[in-house]
């Protein structure tokens, strides 16, 4: 008896182990590589699960067969996973890529594997999060992450017309620079006087009665809120750090009744999240373009390639504010557009 | 030449610290008396009932995600997947119900049916093959994660129908309002208290985590408990998928992903020994509600989140000790 | 084979004839008998590799004999595992403690044969009779007079010696017709074993055969009402205690004595040497040592016995 399950389990120990290997060693569904003259391009999101990765992905395959040149790509475990992209890196400076995209989970600890990369002649390019110092990178193609949280601070305060409010912030993680952008921004653009856009740190202000870190998790946003509540039931206005986090700030204001009562503004411009914008749950998003990143990015890359001009600098790849109902003195897109340029 | 076993010359029994911190519930619940004073002094809004109401919500989901672990802990196992198969169920009943329209009832029991399966396939491979149930539950984590991925196609799913969400839905006691869910998942703790407590399966569950030589020996068939523990496990689960749809109001395929140390964290809060053999399943109860009143004191009186999580580190380190310390006296 | 001289009067309560038992090149029981008679305590002594586990474990149904028969009560049975001989009766205690810890002593007894309450809260809701389990364990203790605090105490409050005691009471109560016991006092101290050693007194007292394992000479001759002697996959002897020595016996189960067949009261010398240094079988100032059987050499011839010669069970 023994002697038949001897296969069985070399089988089940074996496939178990490389189920291990698969979790220990970072994802990489990296393209086929040929051996050819074709120019290899590599892309390296944070995650290979968040929409706004994946929409950033497509956008690269598309503009990639549009310019015949291969894409390979990766993507960490996790937000903040930075080892997997460190090893991403490294295997695709082996697999003789001509330029990187990477939407860097940290952007200081990626810089050193990158320099490795530029030294060898490979171009880098950082998507919608710049690298920590900004030169990490050649060029940056992205969303002014603070002008993003300006828009929908502006669009807060000119709907608040002086009305006194009472803020609660729904942020990310600590540190991670896009949550910083964005929160000091919304505050910047609502009117917190003296926020200095290279700040590390989130500022804050009196009328900030509530700030929680999310994770940017929809579940963790409604405990957040819920709990926010249950300290100053007064609020009345809610800054998101993105649109999941908004619909469980949502969920936990219409269990309070408060929904009707609070606005709630957020940044991304997902379809879902435009969505929510249209049925009145969210009341102002700031829209970003990750199709726009990454097809720039290609074809940046394979010009350089064919032996153009390096990009450099920052190209802003906009960010538009979608309201459902526009508000003075404030420039906005509607609904309708906001659907027509969604992603996810 | 003495004539009976008797007990006298015999180290004495447990010390009243051992007994205290050991196999009962009162260590923790000491502790999560502790926690409501020191916030309550703080700060008068955290003893209202309407948000004490809101602690119970806000740990249910996890809590319930506890319950499938204490029984797998308490055989001396670990589920490291219990998260990820939560979430894989909420996405099945939801996208059954919404994008496929099957009736909401046959949704959700796809979906819990789904995790028991999960479940099962735990057990089967942790006792047929045999494999380390850490091993295991690491494996069927990242299945279960990827499944669930590709399945949603990265969708949340909206618009889900009122069977799906009833749960959500409350009523009042004594001017406080209470989730059905809460009720459920309270109702389900006391259920596995009694089953772990009162039935002969639940002492053949302690017994093959404390001395499954010894349970094998007066024939019980230790791998049967074993598999039925973790599809059993699995089944709660799908519950908790329920419960976090409802609670929610989507079907998030980005859902549950720290709610699997989470879970044992609550566990091991509880009491609950990682060697098995040792602990109650109320215990967990209180695990997860101290991790929930912590989170929620904090924010109250307006503490950094990051200072619950240190906390909450600091006390399972407390947890553990003590269990240690409570065995190595009793012995 | 041991001569029809040894065939017992009273009917045993269990017996094998013989066994054989095979791995490969090795021959684990080679044609080995057995025989427990009622309300004894019958030792099973042998060396390394003389087929004593083997033996037990066929009598306990953890393995199939390649050949003979095991009779329960003179019915032939066939055990396929262990369960079949619970079911048929026969307990056994094991020498690493078999109990669980962290269950109390009530909960241990009756591990895998737990009771349920009458009625719908026993069928419909499964809920135990703690109550009455407590009880029956109470009592039970009691009979062995196994005095013990509490039996809601964790079994691993106890020291070694008591947790057997828990084990061997859960055999005793179990045990419908044999108590096998595997070096049960192998893990303990003198003074616990002594208190195991009255226990098993007591089992055998309350009409249970106890079939006893054990390497520890001393404790078999002071408990032992007959001892087998194991030797190459044989029963080679069944000795009397008070009848001899224990370094006859000893001899006996390394090959230097051999019981004489024709007259089994006496024993051969087989290695003179062997014999020599267990000062054992040669006559003369072994008078006194050997008592009347003690090794009177083949050689001297037949002495003519004494009191009781020739007619060992």
């Amino acid at each position: 008896m023994l002697g038949s399950l001897r296969p069985i389990r070399y089988t089940t120990l074996i496939l178990s182990a490389a189920l291990v290997l698969g979790a220990c060693g970072g994802s990489g569904d990296s393209a086929a590589t040929s051996s050819g003259e074709s120019i290899k391009v590599g892309l390296i999101t944070k995650t290979e699960t968040n929409p706004f990765f994946v929409k950033m992905k497509e956008g690269a395959q598309k503009a990639a067969e549009a310019q015949g040149v291969e894409l390979m790509t990766a993507a960490g475990r996790f937000d903040g996973d930075n080892a997997s992209q460190v090893t991403a890196i490294e295997n695709m400076i082996a697999a003789g890529v001509k330029g990187i995209l990477i939407t860097a989970s940290d952007t200081k600890a990626i810089v050193p594997v990158l320099k490795r990369a530029r030294d060898k002649g490979i171009l880098a390019i950082a998507l919608d999060t710049p690298t920590e110092p900004r030169d990490g990178v050649d060029a940056l193609f992205a969303t002014d992450n603070f002008k993003a949280g300006e828009l929908i601070g502006k669009y807060a305060a000119a709907a608040f017309q002086g009305k006194e409010a009472k803020i609660a912030t729904l942020d990310l993680n600590p540190g991670v620079t896009v949550g910083v952008l964005r929160h000091n921004g919304f505050l910047s653009g609502f009117g917190v006087p003296g926020i200095d856009p290279n700040a590390t740190q989130q500022a804050t202000d009196p009328r900030v009665v509530c700030s929680q870190d999310t994770a940017g998790d929809q579940a963790k946003a409604q405990t957040a809120m819920e709990n926010c509540l249950q300290k100053d039931p007064d609020i009345n206005l809610v800054y998101t750090i993105n649109e999941p986090a908004a619909l469980g700030a949502y969920t936990a204001l219409k269990a309070a009744g408060k929904d009707k009562d609070v606005m709630i503004v957020s940044v991304d411009g997902g379809c879902t999240g435009v969505r929510a914008v249209q049925d009145g749950q969210i009341a102002a998003t700031a829209q970003q373009y990750p199709l726009k990143m990454a097809e720039q990015g290609v074809t940046a890359v394979a010009e350089f390639a064919r032996g153009g001009a390096k990009p450099s600098g920052y190209t802003d790849t906009g960010v538009t504010l979608i309201a459902a109902e526009p508000v003075e003195g404030v420039e906005s897109q509607d609904v309708r557009f906001g659907l027509d340029n969604c992603w996810g | 030449m003495t004539t009976t076993l008797s007990a006298p010359p015999e180290p004495p029994g447990p010390s009243l610290g051992a007994r205290l911190f050991g196999n009962s519930i009162a260590g923790p619940l000491a502790a999560l008396v502790l926690a409501c004073a020191f916030f309550a002094l703080n700060t008068d809004r955290f003893l209202t009932g309407a948000n004490l109401s809101l602690v119970i919500q806000q740990v249910m989901v996890v809590g319930t995600l506890a319950i499938g672990q204490t029984l797998i802990i308490l055989t001396a196992g670990i589920d490291l997947s219990c998260g990820a198969i939560m979430a894989f169920g909420s996405i099945v009943m939801t996208r059954l119900a919404v994008h496929n329209g099957l009736p909401p009832l046959v949704a959700i029991a796809a979906g819990v049916g789904v995790c028991a399966l999960f479940g099962l396939a735990n057990g089967l491979l942790v006792t047929r093959v045999p494999l380390p149930p850490f091993i295991v539950t690491l494996g069927m984590l990242n299945i279960a994660f990827a499944l669930t991925h590709v399945y949603s196609e990265e969708q949340t799913v909206t618009g889900l129908p009122d069977e799906l969400t009833v749960l959500g839905s409350t009523f009042t006691i004594g001017g406080t309002d209470v989730t059905y869910g809460s009720v459920l998942a309270i109702a389900l703790f006391l259920l596995f208290a009694y089953i772990l407590g009162q039935t002969a399966w639940g002492r053949h569950v302690y017994a093959a985590g404390d001395n499954p030589e010894a349970a094998r020996l007066t024939g019980i068939r230790v791998n049967r408990v074993l598999i039925s523990v973790y599809t059993v496990a699995g089944l709660v689960y799908g519950i908790a998928a329920l419960l976090l749809v409802a609670r929610t109001g989507v079907g998030d395929p980005q859902a549950g992903q720290t709610d699997n140390l989470d879970s044992i964290t609550a566990v091991v809060l509880g009491g609950t020994s990682l060697f098995g053999g040792r602990g109650v399943v109320l215990g967990t109860l209180l695990g997860a509600l101290i991790v929930g009143v912590i989170r929620n004191g904090l924010q109250l009186i307006g503490v950094p989140s990051i200072y619950q999580i240190l906390i909450t580190g600091i006390l399972v380190i407390l947890a553990v000790t003590v269990d240690q310390i409570s065995r190595r006296r009793a012995r | 084979m041991t001569a029809a001289a040894t065939e017992p009067a009273v009917r045993p309560v269990l017996s094998a004839r013989g066994l054989v038992k095979r791995y490969g090149h090795i021959t684990a029981l080679d044609g080995a008998d057995f025989d427990l008679l009622p309300g004894e305590v019958l030792a099973v002594v042998g060396d390394n590799g003389a087929g004593k586990s083997t033996l037990i474990k066929a009598l306990t149904g953890a393995i199939q004999p390649d050949a003979g028969e095991i009779l329960l009560d003179g019915r032939p049975v066939r055990f396929r595992s262990p369960i079949d001989a619970r079911r048929a009766g026969i307990e056994t205690v094991y020498q690493d403690l078999a109990v669980a810890p962290a269950l109390d002593i009530a909960e241990n007894l009756f591990l895998g044969r737990e009771v349920r309450r009458r009625g719908l809260l026993g069928t419909v809701f499964r809920m135990l009779d703690k109550k009455g389990m407590r009880e029956q364990a109470s009592r039970h203790m009691g009979e062995l007079r196994i005095g013990l605090r509490s039996l809601t105490q964790a079994v691993e409050t106890l020291s070694g010696g008591q947790r057997q005691g828990v084990a061997v009471a859960r055999a005793a109560a179990w045990a419908r017709h044999v108590v096998i016991m595997d070096e049960p006092t192998a893990a303990l101290g003198v003074k616990e074993s002594g208190q195991v050693l009255d226990l098993i007194r007591r089992v055998r007292d309350r009409g249970l055969p106890v079939v006893l394992i054990s390497h520890n000479m001393p404790q078999v001759f002071e408990i032992a009402d007959r001892i087998h002697v194991q030797r190459l996959g044989r029963r080679v002897a069944v000795v009397d205690p008070r009848e001899r020595e224990m370094s006859e016996v000893v001899a006996i189960m390394t090959g230097a004595l051999r019981v004489d067949e024709a007259h089994p009261g006496r024993t051969v010398v087989v290695d003179a040497a062997a014999a020599e240094a267990a000062k054992v079988g040669s006559g003369g100032d072994q008078a006194a040592v050997g008592g009347r059987y003690g090794g009177r050499d083949a050689r001297r011839g037949p002495e003519g016995g004494g009191p009781g010669g020739g007619e060992r069970p």
